[in-house]
């Protein structure tokens, strides 16, 4: 009679499991990105859903005090206008450092009513947020700066951003690129940073304007922007999934 | 347990909680390897300075950083410096393994735990008795491990007991709470693990030593399978009915 309840119950827990994980399935199937095919790319998958489904999608990164600020290490390229990173290498960057980017402007494209291209001082009219966060490397070390930047949301809303717009993609100069979702485009601490510690981002830090997700790790961060286009279906628009790394690094 | 037997639920969950811990070790050695550099705190990196360093990738010495610039022009302010060489990563395959092994892991322990708990597996095989709790027994216990002994078939040890009940309720609660803990959009929802591991870097740090505990774990939890009877270990975990 004992065993027989345990059997129930035990029944009851494993149905319960399933169907919670049924429903978070169906909930979110649509959404999935859909250039996953492998195991592993579907385990990725797998933490995106979970990821969308039971976190709080505007919650905000911890931020720190001026005194947590650490050094900051740079990997990769320090300068795509440096001919000894050929990879990387970029006339038009160079041409542009050497006016002290006074003729950068960002371009702005795709599921967007107004394209268009925004000056330094056109993106810094459109508002500001300042943080502390976090830079969370995939390879294992964190560092700590101070950020101020323009929140993507202000700059995509005043694009005019349409209702057919799914991911964002973000293009910089260094022949690098990334796509995020909605829900971390218009998280509020996503920022165009133009300023590191106060002062204009350096050329290595990614000047004239970088990236900050601080919801994901740091190789979503795209330096030297050039071109931002946002789209109604999943572009891969990094080299991310053709090399193996995953598209969402929420985790 | 019994007469070499256990139930199926507890092989099961054993099965792929070995695989998804073998595979988590071997992919997490392999994130290592990218930055085999330990830290305590909030955050840490090449510039500042580490708790220790692994040798363990032929990359670990420091190539150096070339320009190292300070960011206000002033002699105590901060600095980058752009990395001068390439290092061994394989974290593109390494983080995705990782990452698939841990759901497997998740999912079978928390479905454990709740078999464990419901069915009162835990209460009556894990929980030590009240007669058991006494010095001297634990003493004979630990004695009786170092000597060569004849296979109980039985109950487990008070030593196993104990052994079991931390793996199950805090190394392996640890090792997954400080996995959570580096991820950032989790943290973002619950700050609250940022907190009770002292930051990102701690976290890392505590993530490597409760796994580097488990794997101790396992060493000696193989050797104590060989030693008290091999196969009927092995047949009883596996494919007895």
């Amino acid at each position: 009679m004992k065993e027989k309840k345990r059997m129930t119950r035990r029944r009851a827990i494993f149905a319960g499991i399933t169907s919670a994980g049924a429903l978070l399935l169906s909930g979110c199937l649509k959404k999935m990105p859909p250039t996953y095919g492998n195991l592993l790319r579907m385990g990725d998958n797998l933490t995106y859903m979970a990821q969308r489904g039971l976190l709080s999608q505007r919650a905000l990164a911890m931020e720190y005090q001026k005194s947590d600020i650490t050094s900051f290490p740079v990997t990769d390229i320090g300068d795509p206008a440096d001919p000894a990173s050929k990879a990387a290498y970029s006339k038009e960057y160079q041409e542009l450092q050497r006016y002290n980017f006074k003729d950068w402007a960002l371009s702005v494209e795709g599921c967007v009513a107004k394209p268009g291209k925004y000056s330094m001082e056109e993106l810094k009219k459109l508002g500001e947020r300042t943080q502390i966060t976090r830079h969370t490397c995939e390879e294992g070390w964190s560092a700590i700066a101070e950020w101020t930047g323009v929140p993507l949301g202000t700059l995509l809303q005043h694009a005019g951003i349409l209702p057919a717009a799914r991911f964002v993609c973000i293009y910089g100069f260094d022949n690098y690129g990334e796509s995020i979702d909605m829900l971390d485009a218009f998280h509020p601490q996503t920022i165009l940073a133009h300023t590191m510690n106060g002062e204009s981002l350096p050329a290595r830090n990614g000047a004239p304007v970088r990236l900050r997700v601080e919801t994901q790790i740091g190789y979503k961060n795209v330096k030297y922007l050039q071109r931002i286009v946002v789209t109604d279906k999943f572009v891969d628009a990094g080299p991310d999934i053709s090399n193996g790394w995953s598209w969402y690094t929420g985790i | 347990m019994g007469n070499g037997q256990h139930k199926r639920w507890v092989k099961s969950a054993h099965f792929i909680i070995t695989l998804s811990f073998l595979a988590l070790t071997v992919s997490g050695y392999v994130i290592l390897m990218s930055h085999p550099r330990l830290y305590w705190g909030k955050a840490g990196n090449d510039l500042t300075p580490a708790l220790f360093e692994l040798p363990i990738s032929r990359n670990y010495h420091h190539g150096g950083w070339e320009k190292r610039i300070q960011f206000k022009h002033l002699a105590n302010s901060q600095i980058s410096a752009v990395r001068t060489y390439n290092i061994f990563n394989q974290n593109g395959w390494g983080r995705s393994t990782h990452f698939l092994a841990a759901w497997f892991l998740v999912i079978t322990g928390l479905i454990y735990l709740f078999t464990g708990i419901f069915s009162g597996y835990f209460r009556s095989n894990l929980a030590p008795q009240t007669r058991e709790l006494s010095f001297r027994l634990f003493w004979q216990d630990f004695l009786s491990h170092f000597r060569k002994q004849a296979y109980t078939g039985g109950q487990y040890g008070l030593l196993q007991k104990i052994t079991y009940l931390a793996v199950i309720f805090f190394l392996f609660p640890v090792v997954i709470l400080t996995g959570f803990t580096m991820s950032p959009a989790i943290t973002a929802s619950y700050p609250f693990l940022l907190k009770i591991f002292f930051g990102h870097q701690s976290a890392r740090t505590i993530h490597f030593f409760s796994a580097s505990a488990l794997l101790l774990f396992l060493l000696v939890h193989v050797v104590m399978v060989v030693r008290s009877g091999f196969k009927r270990n092995v047949l009883a975990i596996t494919f007895s009915s």
